[in-house]
């Protein structure tokens, strides 16, 4: 088992490793110099724009680069644009010249955020899809299995940003039983916390929940077909034990990998939800640096998203080892 | 003597979407405590359907059961869930076919034997795992308290069925309904399970119900045989005299149907040696398990050499795993061998360049096991047929047609059902399909690769002289690859024994068979079933000693 995680974990790093330098050249390919950028439209002389480039290295060879970006990350990097020079601490995954920071400090501000809301929404959408699919699936046929039907292909066929405006409009315009969302930090104020990101959370759900419903249904029904459910019942267990425990292991343990990368998807990328509700997380800062050509912002994040997809999958295949024994033979 | 289980007048009916079918019609028998009763039919006869409905497994499903079925006393047609439940695993267990899905993967051995008899008990866990422990030491698994916590998958074919049994035995039970407990597995390990079966019943007297196919297995192990067909009883009686005197013409026809061990061979004397057809010469394909680091090599085929004869019937048997499939697919290059050689008519074709092997694809032809899978569901058969004779250039449909129905009429297929689909055919006339695809082409060589392992045992005889009477119509050397000792027999001029990737032993087939002088082949001969009782007893007896 331990085997099987390091080699599992030595696979991400590869991974991990050679995407950053799949993105560094991406980012070397781009017709925007980010040199022109730093130094502004208009008071840009051609001296200073030389300046500017050897400043931030861009003068020099495409590994170079590469390598400084590599050795930033370990040990951290400084940045000098004319006199004053800007430190970039370890880990350092690039300076963003517009907000005068560097991108982890960027990222980092946005990261609870994101967070609280994946948490929130992912136990939502796990409980209620699984729970409703599983429901319909053992009511196969029956009103309840219609009706989980309607419900969920009515929430996945409106958009996102409808959903999030009629949601507002209902609980905090007409009834205002909730605030407008803001953030609220769950440390400052877990009630508070949870208030402002229960409309956010259902949205996300709502968006995410169908598959669910869908796979743990007809997982369910699969695997009541197979021979050692019936095994189970021909040895005199009871039906709840037949159901809770031999069936719902072999339905469900597909979901994991699903769920990782929805995770890792939501985590990083769920712009409309964000911005409808004008939370500060990862998905808007996104929005925000391709707009503005932040460059440094734009390969820094690109990264992380690409580091937070290849870390969920890990855990992904880590989790269903330990679920399920014979992947680790394979 | 009382009866432990009694059966009057079951009906099986199933819903299906074209209408209602009729399973077992009409049923009736009784099986006394301690005794052991075989129920004999060839696929469909319903002999399945009665195993569940013994254990009333058919609740919640979309059969419906009628008439009574008694069970320790118990009214199973009338009984609420909770008694049903309370009976099954505890005083009436069954024991499936497949032991590959009849365990859940997710858990191990030691949990799933536990759950059970905790289902039934009111044993602590701690007792529950003894308990475990205690029943798959008594069904023969080595180092027990060590392999309880073992997963299926970490268990061989016999071990799994092991596993079940000591699930089985695990409440002590007084009935054992076993559902074609050994056809999946090899000769070898049958008998060994079956011995264990016997073991068993003699130690905790337990009554059996034994269902299968093969009326040789039945013959050792039960006392009484009831022979199904299409839902009814066609006979029943006790073993001795139903297998050796069957009174009703279908059970004669299925007990002639059966491949032997004794029965007379008639073989036309072959004409003076012929000079080989095929020369395999050393050959060897290794295949790598697991990462290409740290992975291990399995040789599947170790050093093979051998000579097919033209115009012969070879035969080639071993167990799962022996190689003999990787042999068949490496003859007609389906597979190419990692080293040595294979001449055909002289030429080097184990590395021969596809562009140029392909002239040479149509004398070498191949029919498969699964006459299920390895046709195509969305091409009608005559399509399927004729695409081997499309692919060398023949474009004249009404050529293709006259050809493929003319070589239908050979395989005894009727010519009309050529724009029918596979699964309008049954599994026999599926194979007769498949072997009209690989004579389409008018082959010199025909590998068979265990062309009858998938069909009842009448169809296999039909299929069996079919194959027979196409090889003098067509001058075809064939090799016979199979499992079964009692079919290659009947089929092989030669035969060659093979083991875990190597030949140990090859000869004239009455010669092999009568004078094995491998041990292995001695051990193979031993574990086959046979159809007399008297005869399976002392053959237990033997097999004991060792």
């Amino acid at each position: 088992m331990l085997g099987y995680v390091v080699r599992r974990l030595l696979g991400a790093i590869a991974v991990m490793l050679a995407m950053s330098a799949v993105v560094y050249v991406l980012f070397y390919l781009m017709p925007a110099n980010p040199a022109q950028l730093v130094c502004g439209p208009k008071t840009c002389t051609a001296d200073r724009l030389a300046m500017v480039e050897h400043s931030l290295g861009l003068d020099e060879p495409l590994y170079v680069q590469y390598w400084h970006f590599l050795s930033g990350l370990v040990v951290g990097r400084d940045f000098s644009s004319g006199p004053s020079v800007l430190h970039c601490p370890a880990p350092c995954l690039g300076y963003s010249f517009q907000y005068t920071e560097p991108v982890l400090d960027k990222i980092l501000e946005a990261l609870p955020v994101s967070l609280s809301i994946v948490i929130g929404a992912a136990l939502l959408w796990l409980t209620f899809g699984i729970g409703a699919g599983v429901l319909s699936a053992l009511r196969r046929g029956r009103w309840l299995d219609h009706a989980v039907n309607v419900v969920v292909l009515g929430g996945f066929a409106v958009p996102a940003f409808i959903t999030s405006l009629l949601l507002l409009m209902v609980f905090c315009v007409y009834l205002q039983w909730l605030p407008f969302p803001s953030y609220v930090p769950f440390d400052e104020d877990p009630l508070g916390w949870a208030q402002n990101l229960v409309l956010p959370w259902i949205v996300l759900a709502l968006v995410q929940l169908p598959p669910y419903v869908r796979l743990s249904r007809s997982g369910v029904l699969e695997t009541l077909t197979e021979d050692h459910i019936r095994t189970a019942r021909a040895y005199g267990l009871t039906e709840r034990r037949v159901i809770g425990r031999h069936a719902l292991r072999g339905a469900l343990s597909p979901l994991i990998t699903v769920a990782a990368a929805d995770i890792a998807a939501v985590l990083t990328a769920s712009m409309l939800t964000e911005t409808a509700f004008g939370l500060p997380g990862l998905g808007r800062l996104m929005v925000q640096s391709v707009n503005q050509i932040d460059l440094p912002m734009v390969v820094g994040m690109t990264l992380l998203i690409g580091f937070v997809i290849v870390l969920c999958n890990a855990i992904a295949d880590v989790l269903y080892a330990v679920v399920d024994r014979r992947v680790r033979v394979a | 003597m009382s009866d432990v289980v009694s059966v009057r007048d079951l009906t099986i009916d199933f819903r299906t979407e074209g209408g209602t079918l009729r399973a077992v019609d009409g049923l009736s028998f009784q099986l006394g405590a301690g005794r052991a009763l075989g129920i004999v039919g060839e696929s469909g006869s319903g002999k399945s359907a009665t195993a569940l409905a013994l254990l009333g497994l058919h609740r919640g499903t979309n059969a419906t059961v009628d008439g009574h079925v008694e069970v320790l006393g118990t009214e199973l047609n009338a009984a609420t869930d909770e008694q049903v439940r309370r009976l099954r695993g505890s005083r009436i267990a069954m024991v499936f076919q497949d032991p590959l899905s009849a365990l859940d993967p997710f858990f191990s051995v030691g949990d799933q034997i536990a759950e059970v008899y905790r289902a039934h008990t009111n044993a602590s866990r701690r007792a529950a795992r003894a308990r475990a422990v205690q029943v798959l030491d008594r069904v023969g698994i080595a180092e027990a308290a060590r392999r309880v916590d073992a997963f299926p998958h970490e268990f061989s074919g016999g071990m799994r069925q092991r596993a079940l049994i000591a699930m089985a035995l695990s409440c002590q039970p007084q009935v054992l309904v076993a559902d074609e407990p050994t056809t999946a597995l090899d000769v070898t390990v049958q008998a060994q399970i079956l011995d264990l079966i016997h073991e068993l019943r003699t130690e905790t007297g337990m009554a059996l119900l034994l269902v299968t196919h093969d009326l040789a297995v039945a013959a050792g192990n039960v006392d009484e045989v009831l022979v199904m067909q299409g839902g009814h009883a066609v006979e029943r009686g006790p073993a001795e005299s139903v297998l050796t005197e069957p009174s009703q013409g279908y059970t004669r026809d299925l007990v002639a149907s059966i491949p032997r061990l004794d029965a007379p061979r008639d073989r036309p004397a072959r004409e003076s040696p012929a000079e080989p057809l095929m020369r395999v010469l050393d050959v060897h394909q290794h295949f790598r398990i697991g990462s290409r680091l740290t992975g291990a090599k399995l040789h599947a085929v170790d050093g093979v050499s051998l000579d097919v004869l033209r115009g012969e019937a070879l035969g080639v048997v071993g167990e799962s795993g022996s190689g003999k499939t990787t042999l068949a697919r490496m003859m007609v290059r389906l597979l190419t061998p990692t080293s040595g050689q294979i001449l055909f008519e002289g030429n080097e074709i184990s590395a021969m360049p596809e562009r140029r092997l392909r002239a040479l694809r149509g004398d070498l032809q191949m029919v498969f096991q699964d006459p299920v899978s390895s046709l195509n569901p969305r091409r009608t058969i005559g399509d399927s047929i004729a695409d081997p004779l499309r692919v060398r250039g023949e474009s004249d449909e009404k050529v293709l047609r006259r050809k493929v129905q003319q070589l239908l009429e050979q395989v005894g297929l009727d010519p009309e059902r050529f724009d029918r689909y596979p699964h309008e055919f049954s599994g026999g006339q599926r194979q007769r399909v498949g072997i009209a695809r690989a004579l389409v082409l008018r082959p010199k060589l025909l590998v068979c690769d265990e062309p009858v392992s998938a069909l009842d045992v009448s169809t296999q005889a039909q299929v069996i002289r079919l194959l027979a009477q196409l090889r003098t119509e067509f001058d075809l050397t064939l090799v016979f690859v199979a499992h079964d000792l009692a079919v290659v027999r009947q089929v092989s001029d030669r035969v060659v024994v093979m083991r875990s990737g190597q030949v140990v032993e090859s000869g004239e087939t009455d010669e092999l068979y009568g004078n094995p002088t491998h041990p292995y082949t001695k051990s193979l001969l031993a574990a086959v079933p046979v159809l007399d009782p008297e005869l399976a007893r002392q053959r237990r007896a033997e097999r004991g000693k060792v």
